[in-house]
């Protein structure tokens, strides 16, 4: 009797405790009982009406909330603004596939091969207005396959960041930078020629320029101008030559590159005077502003007798996910306010990378001519490439760089590097 | 055996109820009961909207079971055991079950999706804007209920009606300045806000046209497109830009007639490549025994080593004679205390050859991380000031376990302390810290993070990038699955699969030995 009781007790709880969860669900709120009584068909379906999801990783998600809720006011929908840090990429995807993705992702234009193999994002419209107010490289990485993917707002790429108190004038050739730089060395009043990173397991994008510069490449290209994957040219003569100038450059010859300058000293020691010359991005210019030195940035100068020194570019994007629920109102998002300069400049106050889009880079000029030089350091540039291929490319490169740093065979190194990625692409 | 257990659980059941029923106990079972079957219940409506109803039947049975197991008096040990294999299965057998399933597929980058999402993927990438085609304004309106098109034509401002049918001329309507149309005989147009809750069909909408379709590009654009590549169930193959792609479903691809694929792709099943692959991979059978080599010399390393210097300090502060043991034993514990992911990465800069703190400080010039003796020595002091703490704690509690009896006994015996530990403590020691020492070799064994935070393998000889000197299975397994062809799941879970198998053998004699052992010393 009294256990009986008991039960009906319990069950009595389990109910009313069973509503109470739904009633709290975040996500469903009306949308779960209705999906049990008015068909499942239905249910997903409602769900994304009103409603837009912005994936952003958290320096910019306070700079998008004003504009997303304006949007949302415009449009009578909720727009909501997540922050996202960690493997963003791989979480979208991941998210994407299992249908709880965002509308709207943010990422590096870089992404993009991989996302289109994946079926993620869907190919953005813009109209040849909206295309005319980006500069042509920013258009150029966001296009895979003649298709455009998304819309920039951010476009970054290394320069020469040199502390003007040392070497007043901008270095017209990279052996004047090296030159200058030894020279300050065994002056005593630096204690690096050059701060750009190597580490133990190198560093292709900071490196790239040089590479560049000394006759190196990475793909061939196809037809249609896009880095051809079947054409692997990390072994080829040319890059055996450039990874030979790099050894020059390395631990036994000029010094100027070394394995112990990674990614977290190189602002620092620049910032502490350690060196005169720094390779870097917007990034590091919190840093070097904040130490008081005087700088300027030019573009990396290029060899005596060599290549342009094209770093390369990397652009930060909107893109519109294929399995959103909210299409039409990401679309609208993406094309109509990602191109709106109030928002490329709101986005720039929170993380200063320069603007993509050309008028809001020019609002920002005059607060901040950094950011056009380093838009110009960039203008001839090789947007990363985008392809799935890529990833293939950055270690055994890397790992390259670093044996010829230390002084090793640029031949051996420049064809196990080939290799390498040949057997992983299988070509 | 059991049978004992039952009959002594069943016999000593009967009388109990009654006496132990009190109100926390009630309160408790409901609340827990409660919640179990909220957590349940809240599972239900997803699994309905997806259709998944073997799961929802599954879901379904074991919330009958949980129920009606909890709510009798009877099955008492079952009321225990319950718990712990729910979570077991949860935690355990599913992971493991779905690891070694997707061992045999080619999930990865590229194939994640079935093949219907890689169709749509396919079909809307190639959507481009018909050449000439206008930007036109769109204008969402309602006619009768169903959703219409008005489109205006930017230069020449002419108003069109797009449906479901096609497009028509429009007479009549207002246009404002923007280009939206205010008003339209015999429809009614929607404002902003009404488009963008019917957000669904404005992109489910699409109006045909002679040379493709009109869709909306948001709420306020349309583009007149065209599928370049179109699938055809018929052949099942895909077809446009002058070429063919026929479904492959041993790879997932669509692959044309010079075997090329289109880039998206789907998930299918492989058998034993995955399998084939790990064996067959040059990188990974050239340097296999080289790499297994060093791995198990981390591991042994970091266990010995680690216990050896944790035991110390433990039998150090455990003599009676020591003073001030609570201030060493909480100095003792920081760096297990602080987070090992940033530990690392302060040894790692520690260890930099112009800016460490290690040549700093020693005066030396040593490229630590850049050559492979040094390097290995590196990463196993690293570990060892991360994983001494452990077998310190551990140590002392065991330690406490062993009465101080058994050694003043030896001493009184004539042995010295040397001997007394040797023959009387470490023994007992033993007994109680072989299981942990086990898990620890394992843990060690698979130890990624001591690894690729500090050397991320490195240094790599230069003519094999892919195999680094401090690199153990785990972490150049990992670089191949995921670091150069992006995301391989398939072939990563086959790749645990084998390391799963080398640890699980290896703990397995290790526990046979042990027990052997208990047997000597019990």
């Amino acid at each position: 009797m009294r256990m009986r009781a008991l039960g009906v007790a319990a069950l009595a709880t389990l109910a009313f405790s069973a509503t109470a969860c739904g009633d709290n669900g975040t996500a469903q709120p009306s949308a779960a009982p209705s999906a049990a009584s008015s068909g499942p068909a239905s249910a997903p379906a409602d769900k994304g009406n009103g409603k837009l999801v912005i994936w952003a990783d958290p320096s910019r998600v306070t700079a998008l909330k004003p504009f997303a809720d304006q949007f949302g006011t415009e449009n009578g929908v909720t727009v909501e603004v997540k922050e996202i840090s960690k493997d963003n990429q791989q979480t979208f995807l991941t998210a994407s596939q299992q249908g709880s993705g965002p509308d709207i992702m943010i990422g590096a234009h870089d992404w993009i091969g991989n996302l289109v193999q994946n079926g993620a994002i869907d190919p953005v419209t813009l109209t040849e207005e909206q295309k005319a107010a980006f500069p042509p490289i920013a258009i150029k990485a966001v296009t895979f396959d003649g298709q455009i993917y998304g819309a920039p707002y951010a476009v970054e790429n290394v320069a020469l960041i040199r502390n003007t108190k040392l070497v007043p004038d901008a270095p017209a050739t990279f052996d004047e930078v090296v030159e200058k730089g030894k020279e300050l060395k065994k002056a005593g009043k630096v204690k690096e020629v050059l701060c750009l990173p190597v580490t133990q397991k190198g560093d292709a994008y900071h490196v790239y320029p040089l590479f560049a510069s000394a006759g190196g490449s990475l793909f061939g290209s196809t037809a249609s101008g896009d880095p051809d994957p079947k054409k692997v040219l990390v072994g080829s003569p040319e890059s055996i030559k450039a990874f030979g100038k790099l050894k020059d450059l390395g631990e036994k010859g000029d010094g100027a590159l070394k394995t112990s300058i990674t990614n977290e000293n190189y602002i620092v020691n620049f910032a502490a005077g350690k060196c005169a010359f720094l390779v870097s991005g917007p990034w590091a210019m919190a840093d070097v502003k904040k130490s008081g030195l005087s700088y300027d940035v030019t573009p990396v100068p290029a060899f005596k007798d060599g290549k342009p020194a094209t770093p390369f570019v990397g652009v930060q994007t909107f893109f519109v996910a294929s399995k959103g629920k909210s299409k039409a109102l990401a679309q609208e998002f993406v094309a109509n306010y990602v191109t709106n300069k109030d928002v490329a400049k709101a986005l720039y106050d929170a993380d200063p990378r320069p603007p993509a889009l050309t008028a809001a880079l020019q609002d920002v000029q005059a607060s901040d001519p950094d950011a056009v030089k380093f838009m110009d350091a960039g203008k001839d540039g090789l947007p990363m490439p985008a392809i799935p291929e890529m990833q293939a490319i950055w270690e055994p490169f890397g790992i390259a760089e670093t044996a010829v740093v230390k002084g090793g065979d640029a031949d051996k190194a420049a064809t196990a590097g080939q290799k390498a990625i040949d057997g992983s692409l299988k070509n | 055996m059991t049978l004992d257990v039952r009959e002594a659980a069943e016999t000593r059941e009967a009388p109990r109820p009654r006496r132990e029923v009190t109100t926390a106990f009630v309160v408790s079972r409901i609340a827990v009961l409660a919640v179990t079957a909220a957590v349940l219940l809240y599972a239900a409506p997803p699994l309905v909207a997806s259709r998944s109803w073997a799961a929802l039947a599954v879901l379904a049975v074991t919330a009958a079971v949980l129920a009606f197991l909890y709510l009798t008096r009877r099955f008492i040990p079952a009321k225990y055991l319950i718990p712990g294999t729910v979570f077991l299965i949860a935690f355990q057998v599913f992971p493991v079950l779905y690891t070694v399933s997707t061992a045999f597929t080619n999930f990865g980058d590229g194939h994640r999706g079935d093949k219907a999402s890689a169709i749509t993927a396919i079909e809307t990438g190639s959507v481009r804007q018909a050449p000439g085609s206008p930007e036109y304004s769109l204008t969402v309106a309602l006619r009768d209920g169903e959703m219409v098109f008005l489109l205006v034509d930017p230069k020449t401002k002419q108003v069109s009606l797009g449906t479901g049918e096609g497009l028509t001329g429009l007479s009549g309507a207002q246009v404002g300045v923007t280009g939206k149309v205010l008003s339209a005989p015999g429809l009614t147009v929607l404002k902003a806000p009404e488009a963008a809750a019917r957000a669904q069909e404005v992109s489910a909408l699409a109006v045909p046209t002679r040379g493709g379709v009109i869709k909306a590009n948001g709420l306020s654009r349309a583009v007149e497109g065209r599928a370049a590549l179109t699938y055809d169930a018929a052949c099942d193959c895909v077809k446009g830009e002058g070429d063919v792609w026929k479904a492959d479903e041993s790879q997932g691809y669509f692959v044309n007639a010079k075997g090329e694929h289109l880039a998206q792709g789907w998930q299918v099943n492989v058998g034993f490549a995955n399998f084939a692959r790990v064996l067959t991979n040059p990188t990974i059978s050239g340097y296999f025994a080289g790499v297994f080599g060093w791995n198990l010399v981390f591991a042994l390393a970091s266990v010995a080593g680690t216990f050896a210097l944790g035991m110390s300090v433990a039998l150090a502060l455990h003599h009676p004679r020591m003073r001030g043991t609570k201030a060493y034993r909480i100095a003792l514990i920081l760096p297990y205390a602080m987070p090992a992911f940033a530990m690392l990465l302060v040894w790692r800069d520690m260890f930099n050859r112009d800016f460490g703190l290690i040549n700093q400080f020693f005066g030396l010039d040593v490229d630590w991380l850049g050559q492979p003796s040094t390097a290995r020595l590196a990463v196993i002091l690293v570990n060892l000031w991360l994983g001494f703490p452990y077998m310190f704690l551990v140590t002392t509690g065991a330690l406490q376990a062993i009465p101080r009896e058994l050694t003043e006994a030896a001493s009184i015996d004539g042995a010295t302390p040397w001997k007394a530990f040797r023959s009387v403590t470490l023994p007992l020691l033993l007994v109680a810290l072989t299981p942990l020492l086990i898990s620890s070799f394992a843990f060690n064994f698979n130890n990624f993070n001591a690894i690729a935070l500090t050397t991320e393998g490195g240094p790599f000889p230069a003519e094999s990038p892919q195999v680094g000197s401090t690199d153990l299975l785990i972490t150049y397994t990992f670089r191949l699955a995921f670091g150069t062809g992006g995301a391989q799941f398939g072939f990563a879970a086959a790749i645990s699969v084998f390391i799963f198998a080398i640890v699980a053998v290896i703990s397995a004699v290790a526990f046979r030995r042990t027990r052997r052992q208990e047997e000597v010393y019990a």
